[in-house]
C-alpha cells in the first residue's frame, strides 16, 4: 500500500513524517512528496498543515495542478484522505485567518477565530484536551471517549452540516475536533504529537 | 477540558545531558534521547531541551539530538538555547522540533519573532523571558542570565505577544536553581497581561511549587528540571499530586 504525505511547504511536517514512519514500518510504502503522479497512484493521502489558513492555501495553490489532483483523489475517486490541523481546516469553503481566503470547499463551512470570551480563554488553544466522540468514526476504532489529544490552534472549523462532526472538544465552546465525511477525515488535534493514542489513530487511518 | 501541562526540561551540552535522570537503569545516562523517552513514557506532556553548548563548533550536536529524539518521542518537543535566526529555527524544525524557544535574539531583534511566526506559524514560536526583580519591576536578562538589559519584563511580554509569539516561557532568574519555588508575582503579572499561554519556570523544589505555579501564578504549564532528575519525583507522581489538588492534568 502507498500512503503519501503531501509536502507542499506548509511548515513543519517532520513530526507527521516521523509518526507515520513509526506506524508504517515495513508494511506500508510511505512517500513524502508533492509529485502529482505519486499522489494520483497513492491509496491514501495525508494533508498536513501548520501556520495560517491563508499561508497553507497559498502554498497548495503554488504547486501547479496540486489542488486539482487532490480534488480528483478525494472528491471524484473518493479515496481516503486525512487532513491534520490546518489540513482539516482547508476542507472549508472559506477561512478568515489574516484575510478572507477561499478553501478547498470539500465540506461546507467556515474557519473562524475561537471566541476567547474577552480574554477568559488563552489563545492559541495549546495542550492536551479531551475527545468528546459524538459519532462513530473509523479512525477512532479502539479509542476511548475522553481520550486526551494534543491541540495547538487559534481558529476552528465550523461546518454547516453538523453530521460531519465526529468529535468535539471543550474549550470556550464545543470546538470541532474531528470530522468524517465519506472518505474524507480530518483532525483538528495533532495525532502525530498525541503519544501512543495518536499513533493508534494514524494506524486506524492506514488500515482503513 | 484543557489540561495543565507538566514539562520536564533537560540541559544538553555538546549533545549530552548535563543533569538528568540518574535513578533508572539507563544504558547511557548521558543520552538525551533515552532520557526524553523515559519522560514521555512517564506521561510528560511535552519535552524541553535547553542547549547550553558553549562553543560554536559543537553547536551542530543539538540537531542530531533533536532528530533522534523526534523519531522516538511522540509528544511535543521544544528546543531552545543559542537560537539566533530564522534559519536556526528552520533547521531545528526540520530536524523534528515542534517548537523553538528564542531568548536573546528576541530581545535584540523582535523581527526574528515576527518573521519566524509568520513563516512557521505562532504555534511553534516560544519566547523565553529571563527576568530578575529590581525594586518594583522585573528586568529582562539575556545571554543565559549574564546581561541585564533593563527592559521591563511585563512590557516586553506584551510586545512579544504582538510580535506573534505563541507562548511565553517565563523564568525567574532570582529563583532559578534555588528550589524555593516559582516567582509567583512575576508569573501572575505576566499571565494577566497577555492572552497567550505562560509556561512557568525557575525555582521548583517541591510538588507544591508546581501547584502554586498553576493556581497562584496562573501558568498554563509548568516547567521543571531538577525535581525530575536524580529520582526525587517522577512525572507521574507530579501529575497525581496535581490531580489530588484539583488541578486538571492528563493522567
Amino acid at each position: 500500500m502507498n500512503v503519501t504525505i503531501v509536502d507542499y511547504n506548509s511548515g513543519n511536517i517532520s513530526s507527521v513524517i516521523n509518526s507515520f514512519s513509526e506506524v508504517a514500518k515495513d508494511k506500508v510504502n510511505l512517500e513524502v512528496t508533492s509529485d502529482l503522479s505519486k499522489i494520483k497512484s497513492s491509496n491514501k493521502v495525508v494533508l498536513p498543515g501548520q501556520g495560517s489558513f491563508k499561508s497553507c492555501v497559498d502554498a497548495l495553490n503554488n504547486i501547479n495542478g496540486l489542488v486539482d489532483t487532490l480534488n480528483e483523489f478525494a472528491i471524484i475517486n473518493k479515496r481516503p484522505l486525512l487532513g491534520i490541523c490546518v489540513g482539516l481546516q482547508m476542507f472549508a469553503d472559506v477561512g478568515y485567518e489574516e484575510t478572507k481566503t477561499k478553501g478547498l470547499g470539500w465540506i461546507s463551512g467556515k474557519v473562524s477565530k475561537i471566541d476567547n470570551q474577552n480574554g477568559k480563554y488563552k489563545l492559541p488553544h495549546i495542550g492536551w484536551n479531551q475527545l468528546n466522540i459524538i459519532k462513530d468514526s473509523k479512525i477512532f476504532k479502539g479509542i476511548e471517549n475522553n481520550s486526551h489529544m494534543y491541540f495547538v490552534h487559534s481558529y476552528e472549523f465550523v461546518p454547516e452540516d453538523k453530521n460531519v462532526i465526529s468529535a468535539t472538544t471543550d474549550y470556550s465552546s464545543n470546538i470541532v475536533c474531528s470530522v468524517e465525511k465519506e472518505n474524507i477525515f480530518g483532525t483538528q488535534f495533532h495525532p502525530e504529537k498525541s503519544d501512543k493514542i495518536g499513533l493508534k489513530i494514524i494506524d486506524n487511518f492506514i488500515n482503513l | 477540558m484543557l489540561k495543565n501541562r507538566i514539562i520536564p526540561c533537560l540541559d544538553v551540552k555538546n549533545g549530552r545531558v548535563v543533569k538528568g535522570i540518574n535513578f533508572v537503569d539507563l544504558k547511557d545516562a548521558g543520552d538525551p534521547v533515552e532520557q526524553a523517552k523515559i519522560y514521555s513514557d512517564g506521561g510528560a506532556d511535552e519535552i524541553c531541551f535547553l542547549d547550553i553548548t558553549a562553543s560554536n563548533e559543537n553547536r551542530d550536536t543539538i540537531y542530531d539530538v533533536v532528530e533522534r529524539t523526534s523519531k522516538n518521542c511522540f509528544v511535543p518537543l521544544t528546543v531552545g538555547g543559542g537560537v539566533r535566526s530564522v534559519e536556526d529555527i528552520n533547521k531545528l524544525l526540520n530536524c523534528g522540533a515542534d517548537k523553538v524557544s528564542i531568548n536573546t535574539a528576541a530581545v535584540q531583534n523582535s523581527k526574528v519573532v515576527e518573521e519566524s511566526s509568520k513563516k512557521f506559524g505562532s504555534q511553534c514560536i516560544v519566547v523565553a523571558i529571563d527576568a530578575k526583580k529590581n525594586a518594583n519591576k522585573w528586568e529582562i536578562f539575556t545571554h543565559g542570565g549574564r546581561n541585564n538589559t533593563g527592559i521591563d519584563a511585563i512590557e516586553f511580554s506584551k510586545k512579544m505577544e504582538d510580535s506573534g509569539a505563541g507562548e511565553l516561557l517565563v523564568t525567574s532568574m532570582d529563583r532559578d536553581g534555588t528550589q524555593v519555588g516559582y516567582d509567583i508575582d512575576l508569573m501572575s503579572n505576566i499571565s494577566s497581561k497577555v492572552n497567550i499561554p505562560v509556561i512557568a519556570s525557575g525555582g521548583v523544589g517541591t510538588l507544591d511549587h508546581l501547584v502554586d505555579g498553576i493556581k497562584l501564578g496562573n501558568a498554563s504549564a509548568v516547567l521543571a528540571a531538577s525535581i525530575f532528575h536524580y529520582g526525587k519525583h517522577s512525572v507521574k507522581e507530579a501529575k497525581e499530586y496535581l490531580d489530588s489538588k484539583g488541578i486538571p492534568v492528563r493522567i
